[in-house]
């Protein structure tokens, strides 16, 4: 069968880095023989060579350490992270090093060199294998921070990436590992630090990223049918963030919503709630809502389905927002008398 | 199936549990077995170290000077650790690299940075005021241990490319109990890359004394478990620091793997200007350090020989001086503050939200410079 999957497409698109760059190295935990324990790397040693991608011994900061270090000197390290939760004990290098050295050395040193973790849950792994980090590293001046949802946009922003001057972290949904499309690479679509709309539609946003553009687009089919049409907006970037993209459809539609996987707490939809509130105030219908994750540790499996957002989820959210419905139970207070008469979307 | 690649096993040797020393406490030659096939350097060297300890040591009482008096936001001295600092960093081939800490300005200047360069982090003008890829120094190291695996990086690159360049990282006691030492230990092992892990074992991680920071025989025993070269050496004594450093450097170089040196010293003033060691430690303890002192030793050592005089003495003494005294005019000036170089060095280009952001900054900033007020002039 032709085409690709998107495990299949970051693999070519490193495969092309390490062909086009001769300091691009890729090196990790289980990366060489094994080919990465999601085989994204399958088959780079045999063909670049141990110099370019090899096993390093199993510690995560010393990954992460020993890449500012060989970025200091001129190469592109490519390291792996084999888990969300296993990024943890490189925290400290990301935050302190990878992310400051270009402003602690008044730009004399940059750090350009990418950091690629699967992230996310949805494939039935126990614990500390399904964590959505993003969060963590979008918060951190001087990180890039991306998520490919698609195939094309894996090998894109990967290319993109591995070019950039300034450090990435790529976050790789790893439930869309082995989701399928027909494509021919390479490909290049939109700029890193761009969001694109993956669905038009008049009557209100989802705005998604990584895992959740899918489970998006399928609660945007949904209501398709009902005659309600949303406009789905894929971020790509987390950081720095196209909040120019997004405010653009929320000002169009007056209505908007965020889907993640991630806690909703302290999340990044906060953030997008925020600034939506910011910036289109005057236009929204009702206010910005968040389908996310549960705020509890990453559950087991036999649980997952109730943490991870899903197309009915969001079409709850959906019915949620109206002006006279948008009440959030467990908000202080009574519930409201609807004020506007009008409903919309 | 799988293939093992593993090279031989070969048996390292223990350090020995006393440090290596080429010169007493009194400034005399010591004799075997305390030499331990290692010879002192040449007389040239020793007036090098010398002189580098003399002006260190007025530079670090300069700065402490200038903490006093509030020119600097903080100045942790190395006054007493001369040796370690200034017999490392001579050493070192001018392609190779220095990893130092937030204590190792002596070493900097050592190194060649300008004094002034070096004190801009502890100013507070900016983070690191030398460029690193100049003076090949890493910007100082502020979290514990983890410019470690930064100099293993480095030195992979650089081998990788064909070049000879190895690297010194300095770090404390106190940061070999964190997990990033010991990660930057194996991975250096494993790669074979030409690192020298240089600690400065001053005996105490602000108030903890070693003996709560590890249960090691030494620190440089915990080599052995790595599979690297460990060395014990008196870090009072700069002959014996020079030539444990440079051994170690030649043989990584030349493929023989990373080295991690112990070198017994003794921080005799305060962790920083804010600290207060009569809380902690005894200061009979640190009299009986300062009676160790390095500067004092090799001096003793050379003047035996005759291998200096009053006039070249006085000579070392006016060019620290000299420094000290363009230290305190530069840093007279107030810097120069530009608003813009905040947001300049975030990204190779600043986002849309940081313009945005420095644009508010600007503004905010010539209020307050129309206004003088410090609510911004509103
Ligand atoms: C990761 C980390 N934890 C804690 C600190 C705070 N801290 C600064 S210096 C210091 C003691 C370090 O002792 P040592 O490594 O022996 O070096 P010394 O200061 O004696 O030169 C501590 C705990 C730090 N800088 N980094």
């Amino acid at each position: 069968m032709a085409g690709y999957t998107l495990g299949g497409a970051l693999n070519r698109a490193l495969r092309d880095a390490l062909a086009a760059d001769p300091d691009v190295v890729v090196y990790g935990e289980d990366v060489g023989r094994l080919g990465g324990v999601f085989r994204v790397t399958d088959g780079l040693g045999a063909e670049f060579g141990e110099d370019r991608c090899f096993d390093s011994p199993l510690a995560e900061s010393g990954i992460a350490g020993t890449a500012v270090g060989m970025a200091m000197y001129g190469r592109r390290p490519v390291v792996e992270m084999q888990f969300d939760a296993f990024a943890y004990p490189a925290f400290q290098q990301v935050v302190s090093h990878v992310a400051k050295m270009r402003n602690r050395t008044r730009g004399r040193v940059e750090l350009p060199l990418v950091i690629r973790i699967p992230y996310g849950g949805g494939i039935g792994a126990v614990e500390h294998h399904g964590d959505s980090s993003e969060a963590y590293y979008a918060h951190t001046p001087g990180l890039r921070v991306v998520t490919p949802a698609t195939a094309s946009d894996g090998y894109s922003l990967l290319r993109e990436a591995v070019e950039s001057p300034d450090p990435v972290v790529f976050l790789e949904p790893k439930r869309r590992y082995w989701a399928r499309a027909e494509l021919d690479l390479p490909v290049r679509t939109a700029p890193m630090d761009r969001a694109v709309v993956r669905r038009p539609g008049a009557d209100l946003t989802v705005i998604a990223y990584g895992p959740t553009v899918d489970t998006a687009l399928a609660a945007a089919e949904a209501l398709a049918e009902e005659g309600r049409e949303a406009e789905v907006v894929d971020l790509r970037s987390l950081s720095p963030l196209d909040d120019e993209t997004v405010a653009a459809s929320v000002r169009r539609t007056g209505r908007a919503l965020v889907v993640h996987e991630a806690h909703e707490f302290g999340g990044f939809g906060a953030e997008i709630a925020a600034r939506m509130t910011e910036r289109c105030f005057h236009h929204l219908e009702a206010p910005v809502l968040r389908v996310c994750g549960l705020d509890v540790p990453y559950p087991p499996p036999h649980l997952e389905e109730f943490h991870l957002p899903s197309a009915d989820r969001i079409l709850d959210a959906v019915d949620r927002l109206q002006w006279e419905s948008s009440w959030v139970p467990g908000a202080s207070g009574p519930r409201p008398e609807a004020s506007r008469t009008e409903v919309g979307a | 199936m799988t293939t093992s690649d593993a090279p031989p096993v070969a048996a390292l040797p223990l350090p020995s549990l006393e440090p290596l020393r080429l010169i007493d406490d009194d400034g005399c030659r010591t004799a075997q077995p305390h030499r331990a096939g290692f010879d002192l350097p040449d007389t040239e060297t020793l007036r090098m170290l010398l002189r580098a300890m003399v002006v260190g040591r007025r530079f670090d009482s300069q700065a402490a000077a200038l903490a006093k008096q509030g020119r600097l936001a903080v100045y942790p001295s190395s006054r007493g650790q001369e040796a370690c600092q200034v017999g490392g960093v001579l050493a070192l081939a001018e392609q190779d690299w220095l990893f130092p800490t937030y204590r190792d300005s002596v070493a900097l200047t050592a190194r060649g940075v300008d004094p002034v360069e070096v004190l801009t982090l502890l100013r507070g003008d900016w983070h690191c005021g030398y460029d690193p890829k100049a003076y090949r120094c890493a910007p100082q190291c502020t979290p514990l241990a983890t410019n470690a695996s930064h100099a293993v990086g480095l030195t992979y690159a650089a081998r990788r490319k064909g070049s000879d360049t190895a690297a010194l990282v300095l770090m404390g006691d106190g940061a070999t109990s964190e997990g990033d030492a010991h990660e930057a230990y194996n991975f250096a092992a494993v790669w074979n890359t030409p690192v020298v892990f240089l600690i400065q074992n001053n005996e105490w991680a602000i108030s903890v004394p070693l003996h709560k920071q590890s249960a090691a025989p030494t620190l440089a025993h915990k080599a052995v478990g790595y599979g690297m070269r460990g060395y014990h050496v008196d870090g009072n004594d700069a002959a014996a620091v020079h030539a444990v450093v440079a051994r170690a450097l030649a043989e990584a170089r030349s493929g023989g793997g990373p080295a991690l040196i112990e070198a017994r010293t003794y921080r005799t003033e305060p962790h920083t200007n804010s600290d207060d060691p009569t809380r902690y430690r005894d200061e009979a303890e640190a009299d009986r350090w300062r009676r160790r002192d390095p500067l004092a030793r090799l001096e003793a050592l050379l003047r035996s020989d005759d291998a200096v005089d009053d006039a070249q003495l006085a000579e070392y003494a006016s060019r620290a001086e000299r420094l000290a005294e363009s230290v305190r005019t530069r840093l007279a000036h107030e810097p120069h503050r530009s608003t813009d170089e905040l947001f300049s060095h975030v990204y190779a280009e600043p986002t849309p939200a940081l313009r945005r952001q420095r644009a508010g900054v600007r503004e905010a900033a010539a209020r307050a410079e129309r206004g003088g007020a410090s609510n911004g002039g509103r």
